[in-house]
């Protein structure tokens, strides 16, 4: 960037936004690469080249991975293994020497903000300090959702002309200085002129604008976001990040003119031209192959086990059974172990994964409800509409939040009264835990009574889109979900599509609880809209002239799973005949047995439940804890998530793989030429790779990366967190999400001919780029010899385990109640 | 008797629960938890059996003289404890708030990284809370107050490893310690008013009251004035509201707690324990009735433009103890501690719930949004409308007009002394003091028209000395040395005012000395170890790499700063009996040194120890964050 001697506003505008954190605002929080920015190198060269220039930890403290190391969490052979490969053999004995008794070090000083440093050296002033305060209180009201009762004055079409219209209609202002008003006043001032004013070397003025901006990211970040994608807020303001950066760079030239009474120079004069610009060349450095190497031993570590695991021919006593039920639950990290309990207490169920939105993208509208909500993949833009009828509200008031009590009179009247109400609803909450107004309840996304328009009636239109779907779209998607997870054949008389949600209270980020594939949301409305369209006579009749035969016996049954209570809700009940209702009922209560297991199982994590108790006990203090205002942990979410499986389930069956890993179902016999395989790892690259990534860096780097604790955090207009009166906005996930993360980059094995998969994944370009860049792995079973592969440097490579033998769980039960920690992998009994 | 034993645990309840959590190791959070729910809920319990049973039986105010912790004659220094309807009221909110936010802790800050800290911070502002509440006399309230200050500055940079928390921790302290000035210049005039250290009992007694302040009206003003801006300083009042939004740095549970619903509400507690002083005199009342409404009607627009959650309830809030003040002031007594406590439950709540906001707020508008919602000013002429809207948003200038009018002006003058360092300190120090002194053994040779000015000259020169330890930038060693020559000179200034025993001025200079060469060893560690990182310019985090060295060095700042743990603080209060009533400027000047003192010192451990750790090798915050 530096080497560009004229200065493209645009172009380096387009950098910025790219660099910066790309996180939504708080209702549409969705999981992502939190370093997407440098997704086109290889994985540990992104790292090192961020951590240098931004000043992010990008790995595990040092002394975490030696105190793994002697705690046998990392094994000797890989870390060996590691270094071999990467260093050569006779580099081994003075790596593993260095990387054993190495102290920690500091790491380098990043780039980022050297520059505009300067300004306090020249001028003894701290910029930020005059500035931000001002800007972010500018920007959060100006962007305010709702927060504020008396709300932006001055219009919302567009920050700076509002700021405009505020400076000039007041008898008071925010910019003292004479020649700052004119700059704003006059129509004809570009930015480049503030940065002639402020920086005065053209090649200087990208850096500037990085350093300026890389000060607060956070607000950047999400000012960048919102140029892009306005429709994330509900009153829609226009912003740029052009306007962020004028209005601050006006700010900047106030504070020097006041400051300095308007003696100084540009700051560009005040640096030699020998100092150093933002991104340097790349140069190895022992500090971070050192760490690299400690990282892949760490990976390595458990995903050797799991290749082994999964190579493993699972015993098939041969004979078909007819399947007394299937269910159809979302690939979520979290679906895992209840899939597991599901199986182990109807062994002659069949349990599938796919993405949670069923492979029908649309968007909800709630009755009652002013917006239309997306319910699908955040990338993909949905051309349907289901809309809500017949439904009660679901929202209930709450006079604590009321606009009311903060004014004189009202306030005064208020707390006199009220306050003591405040009193006894505070120690109810405290002591005894109930449903509030103020809770997220997964199951509130849809009332269970209400109507959905499923079918289109008419191609009439909403907002531009098509209400409810056509026969023909209808039956591709079903099609394709089922074939996508290599259920074609064998229906069981009961078919199950269970989307998740989760609930939770005093939570700013419960969108992140939800399933990521329905871009945050619950995922009662596509599980329900699938079982109708499953059940849907013409639709059979369709499928059944494209090969799938479904026998008229059989049901779809839509249901949620509410992840954090461990609860099930069913939906159309009321349309099953009498005798399948009971035999529905029978599943139910199999159903409930395995939540209250999913229950026994998770309560290992959470320090105030004792894991030893009966299941059933266990479950109702689980569900006590979602309601808990007081619990920052009302789940473990995505924590812990190292794995990705796609493949036939009866393949990796065998496996106790701990919560760690997305499941995906897929039959490589239906699919030979991957056009399915395609598809999922289309979704599975970003999706789960988004999640594992952010966990990652938030979990390595909580403060930079991650936003910090939750404990202090104070909501921002709605649109995000920070801490205190004038903080940053904070993003990435907070610290109570990642305690028990182990940063693992996920391992995606595929069961597939290796021939079949490369050919795949190089199909879309995107996708290779996660997987050759290697910030996802990669490994391929080949389902006939069980062989595996690595996919290292764009190849898939042959790779052998190192470990000879996965212990057997003689008692499951017992090994989780025994440990809060991670678990190897095990077979299971 | 049974009295004195039920009200002195009152005070020892949570004096036994502080010092037991301190004994707890930092991993036991059950232990805590236990101890700190377990003794609130004990407490609770015994507030509420004895406040029936005091209402039942005939509400008689209660005075127990607690512990004479110095007696020599015509001085007394005495732990007196008072119980009546304000203290009643004070208690049992306070206890009842801690036992359901120590209860609400306990799951909350699972797994923190201070968990420890916390819960003793918690613990040890119950105690100040109780000791004020329960004071009986100015003294014992001055002890409590204190103890307030420090442990609000120790929950509002709970996140130490942060620019921000510590930043504002900083300046809340300094803002409540200002209002401390107000404190002890009312001690000093009190003293002089009834010549003795009077308990708030006898303040009932009208009559006496009503002669006393017949007799000295202008006095009577002078501490009515004091205790207000004490007042004001602790209730984010007029002209000092900006600290409370400031102060949100915490854990929640913390916030809701002190700025929510307790500590805030002190300077209501002040004026009312205080009545009697002002009860006659129109212009006081007047006054803080004045400042009341004041903050009402500036505080209503700066919360309305709020657009982040804690910072409303915080403005909110400060409108409503704005309305307390009033109602004090016109003497609706009974009505304000309603309120206080309403109040006090209501701003606990909301700030509890406070994450909530998001999903509830954005439900409410995906189901009732209107485009735009007309609020009143929009009713106003545009150009007021939007003069009003970035006057609010800029909280009126009100955190500006501190550092431009108290504390920039105070750095100014210190930078005149620059030419101080650390080596050359002593060659200039020791011989004016020796000077000093040999004028002291001879005063005869001070021409008598001269003398008069001497003691608040020698007061200037250590006012002198503790502003430029406050506006220190290079040598940490040298503003705690300067710290201490202020209390040798303000020691020396007032033995030329009269005559006292010598074991007075030991008594006060005793704590001074010992913690300040304990702390002035424990600085030059730290810059043996930290050389290139070692000076008053910005936060460094030593204390990160350092904890018992920034631990106790915080102990002996508050030694040194006269803090209720050395001798000094009871010095300070011997020392001002001996400044006579005419002498404002010398009250002042030791006031103001004084309190400029304790926030050079803490200013000192906030930038050597606090802050993001100036090294590189672990997770590090970014300033704006």
């Amino acid at each position: 960037m530096n080497s560009k001697t004229s200065f493209d506003l645009h172009h380096v505008l387009h950098e910025l936004g790219h660099y910066l954190p790309a996180q939504s605002p708080l209702k549409d929080f969705v999981h992502h690469n939190t370093l997407h920015a440098f997704q086109d190198l290889p994985f540990h060269m992104a790292l090192q080249i961020a951590s240098e220039t931004f000043g992010y930890k990008v790995y595990w403290d040092l002394e975490k991975f030696q105190d793994l190391y002697h705690r046998g969490k990392i094994q000797p052979a890989i870390l060996e293994r590691a270094i071999r490969e990467k260093m050569g053999e006779d580099q081994l004995e003075r790596w593993k020497q260095l990387m054993l008794e190495s102290p920690v070090q500091e790491y380098p000083k990043p780039t980022i903000g050297q520059f505009r440093k300067q300004w306090r050296k020249a001028y003894n002033l701290n910029l930020d300090k005059e500035v931000h305060q001002t800007l972010f209180r500018l920007v959060s009201s100006y962007l305010d959702q709702g927060i504020a009762i008396w709300k932006f004055p001055a219009g919302n079409g567009g920050l700076l002309t509002s700021f405009r219209k505020l400076e000039e209609g007041s008898f008071t202002a925010c910019l003292k200085s004479s020649r700052a008003r004119n700059l704003l006043f006059d129509p004809k001032t570009k930015l480049q002129d503030l940065l002639a004013i402020l920086v005065g070397k053209e090649e200087r003025y990208a850096q500037y604008l990085f350093d300026q901006q890389f000060a607060h990211p956070g607000w950047s970040g999400m000012v960048a976001v919102l140029e892009h994608q306005p429709q994330s807020l509900l009153d829609k303001k226009k912003v740029s990040l052009h306007d962020l950066i004028f209005l601050e760079s006006l700010l900047e030239i106030d504070a020097l003119d006041r400051r300095r009474n308007g003696t100084w120079t540009p700051l560009g004069l005040h640096v030699e031209d020998s100092f150093p610009g933002l991104f340097k060349e790349f140069q190895p450095s022992e500090w971070f192959t050192m760490l690299s190497l400690w990282q892949e031993a760490l990976e390595w570590s458990y995903f050797d086990q799991v290749i082994k695991g999964l190579q493993i021919k699972p015993k098939t006593n041969g004979v078909k059974n007819q399947k007394s039920f299937q269910a159809v639950l979302c690939i979520d990290d979290r679906e895992c172990s209840i899939r597991r309990y599901i199986e182990r207490f109807a062994p002659d169920s069949e349990t599938f994964g796919t993405a949670g939105f069923f492979n029908l993208p649309f968007y909800f509208q709630p009755e009652h409800g002013k917006f239309m909500t997306k319910v699908c993949p955040a990338p993909v833009t949905p051309k349907h509409v289901i809309k809500e009828t017949e439904a009660k509200i679901r929202h209930e008031k709450d006079a604590h939040f009321s606009k009311h009590s903060k004014g004189i009179f009202g306030g005064w009247a208020i707390s006199q009264t009220m306050g003591f109400w405040s009193a006894i609803k505070m120690a109810k909450n405290i002591l005894r835990p109930g449903e509030t107004p103020a809770m997220v309840s997964s199951f509130k996304h849809m009332d269970p009574k209400g109507k959905l328009s499923i079918e289109c009636k008419n191609p009439d239109h909403h907002h531009g889109l098509q209400v409810g779907f056509t026969l023909e779209e209808m039956t591709t998607s079903l099609e394709g979900m089922l074939k996508s997870i290599g259920l074609v054949k064998d229906f069981a008389p009961f078919i199950y599509i269970i989307g998740h949600g989760a609930s939770s209270v005093n939570n700013t980020h419960y969108a992140g609880y939800d399933c990521g594939a329905c871009s945050g949301r619950s995922g009662s409305v596509n599980a329900r809209v699938v079982a109708t369209i499953g059940n849907n006579p013409e639709v059979r009749n369709q499928l059944r002239l494209r090969g799938i035969d479904i026998p008229e016996s059989t049901r779809f049954v839509g249901g949620l799973h509410d992840t954090t209570r461990d609860e099930m809700e069913f939906y159309d009940l009321d349309q099953l005949e009498m005798d399948s209702k009971l035999i529905h009922e029978r599943n139910q209560s199999i159903f409930e047995i395995a939540l209250n297991y999913n229950a026994k199982e998770r309560s290992r994590r959470f320090h105030t439940i004792d894991s030893t108790q009966d299941a059933a006990k266990i479950h109702e203090q689980v569900k006590l804890r979602a309601l808990s205002l007081f619990e920052p942990r009302p789940e473990w979410n995505h924590a812990t998530n190292a794995l990705c499986v796609v493949g036939k389930r009866a393949n990796n069956k065998h496996l106790f793989l701990d919560k760690r890993a997305f499941l995906n179902s897929y039959d490589h016999e239906i699919d030979p030429d991957g056009q399915y395989l395609l598809g999922i790892l289309k979704a599975v690259a970003p999706v789960c790779g988004g999640i594992n990534l952010e966990y990652y860096f938030s979990k390595v780097d909580n403060h930079m990366l991650g936003a910090g604790s939750k404990l202090p955090h104070n909501v921002m207009g709605l649109v995000g967190v920070a801490n205190g009166m004038d903080g940053d906005l904070r993003t990435g996930l907070p610290l109570q999400m990642i305690n028990i993360h182990d940063p693992l980059r996920i391992l995606i094995t595929v069961e597939h001919y290796p021939e079949v998969l490369m050919k795949t994944i190089q199909a879309h370009e995107p996708t290779f780029q996660w997987f050759a860049n290697e910030w996802v792995r990669l490994a391929c079973i080949h389902p006939d010899t069980k062989e595996a592969f690595v996919l290292k440097e764009g190849e898939l490579i042959p790779y052998v385990p190192i470990t000879d033998k996965i212990e057997k769980a003689q008692d499951l039960d017992k090994i989780l109640e025994a440990t809060s920690e991670n678990l190897p992998v095990y077979l299971l009994a | 008797m049974e009295n004195q034993l039920i009200i002195s645990s009152f005070v020892l309840i949570p004096l036994f629960g502080f010092l037991a959590s301190l004994l707890i190791g930092s991993g036991n959070e059950t232990g805590f938890s236990r101890l700190a729910v377990g003794m609130v809920s004990v407490h609770l319990l015994v507030i509420v059996v004895f406040t029936i049973g005091w209402i039942l039986g005939g509400r008689n105010p209660i005075n127990i003289p607690e512990l004479v912790i110095y007696d020599n004659g015509s001085y007394r220094f005495l732990i007196d404890l008072y119980f009546d309807g304000i203290t009643a009221v004070y208690l049992f909110v306070g206890a009842f708030v801690t036992f359901l936010i120590t209860r609400y802790s306990r799951f909350y800050l699972h797994m923190e990284d201070g968990y420890k800290r916390f819960f003793n911070t918690v613990l040890f502002f119950y105690l100040a809370y109780n000791l004020t509440v329960l004071a009986g006399n100015f003294e014992t309230l001055f002890v409590g107050w204190e103890m307030l200050g420090i442990s609000s500055f120790l929950l509002i940079a709970f996140y130490r490893e942060r620019y921000l928390p510590v930043r504002n921790a900083v300046k809340v302290f300094s803002i409540y310690r200002i209002g401390d000035i107000g404190i002890i210049l009312a001690m000093w005039a009190s003293h002089h008013l009834w010549h003795e250290n009077i308990n708030f009992i006898t303040l009932l007694n009208e009559e006496t009251v009503n002669k006393h302040i017949a007799e000295h009206s202008g006095i009577g003003l002078f501490i009515a004035v004091c205790l207000l801006l004490a007042a004001a300083a602790k209730s984010a009042q007029l002209p000092f509201s900006s600290w409370l939004p400031r102060a949100m740095e915490g854990p929640t549970p913390s916030s809701a707690i002190f700025y929510g619903s307790l500590s805030v509400h002190f300077g209501v507690f002040l004026l009312l324990r205080t009545f009697p002083y002002w009860e006659n005199q129109l212009t006081a009342r007047i006054l803080i009735g004045a400042v009341g409404l004041a903050t009402t009607l500036v505080a209503y627009p700066i919360a309305r433009v709020q657009s982040t959650i804690k910072t409303q309830i915080a403005y909110a809030s400060i409108a409503q103890i704005g309305l307390m003040f009033v109602e004090v002031a016109l003497g609706w007594h009974v009505l304000a501690l309603i309120h206080f406590a309403g109040n006090a439950f209501l701003r606990t709540y909301q700030l509890l719930v406070s994450p909530s906001v998001v999903a509830y707020m954005i439900r409410d508008q995906f189901y009732h949004f209107q485009p735009k919602e007309i609020s009143l000013e929009d009713t106003f002429p545009k150009r007021l409308e939007y003069s009003l809207y970035i006057l609010s948003l800029k909280e009126w200038n009100l955190d500006r007009f501190f550092n431009r009018y108290v504390f920039h002006p105070i750095k100014k003058i210190g930078r005149k002394l620059d030419f101080l360092t650390p080596r050359n300190l002593l060659l200039y120090f020791l011989p004016i003091y020796g000077l000093g002194l040999v004028l002291y053994f001879n005063q005869e040779w001070i021409p008598v028209q001269v003398r008069h000015y001497v003691p608040g000259l020698f007061s200037f020169i250590g006012m002198m000395l503790v502003f430029k330890a406050f506006s220190e930038r290079n040598y940490p060693r040298l503003a705690l040395m300067l710290v201490m020559a202020n209390h040798f000179w303000i020691a020396l200034g007032v033995s030329f005012n009269e005559t006292f025993d010598f074991s007075q001025t030991l008594i006060y200079l005793s704590g001074v000395s010992i913690a300040g060469t304990l702390g002035y060893w424990l600085l030059d560690q730290v810059r043996k170890k930290e050389p290139d990182h070692f000076d008053l310019n910005q936060y460094y985090g030593h204390g990160s790499r350092f904890p018992k060295y920034g631990l106790f060095f915080l102990l002996t700042a508050l030694g040194v700063m006269g803090f209720p743990i050395s001798p000094t603080f009871i010095g300070l209060d011997l020392i001002y009996s001996h400044i006579h009533e005419d002498q404002y400027l010398l009250a002042s000047f030791a006031a103001i040194s004084f309190i400029l003192g304790g926030i050079a010192l803490i200013r000192i451990y906030a930038r050597v120890f606090l802050g993001p750790h100036i090294k590189n090798y672990h997770q590090k915050a970014l300033p704006s964050s």
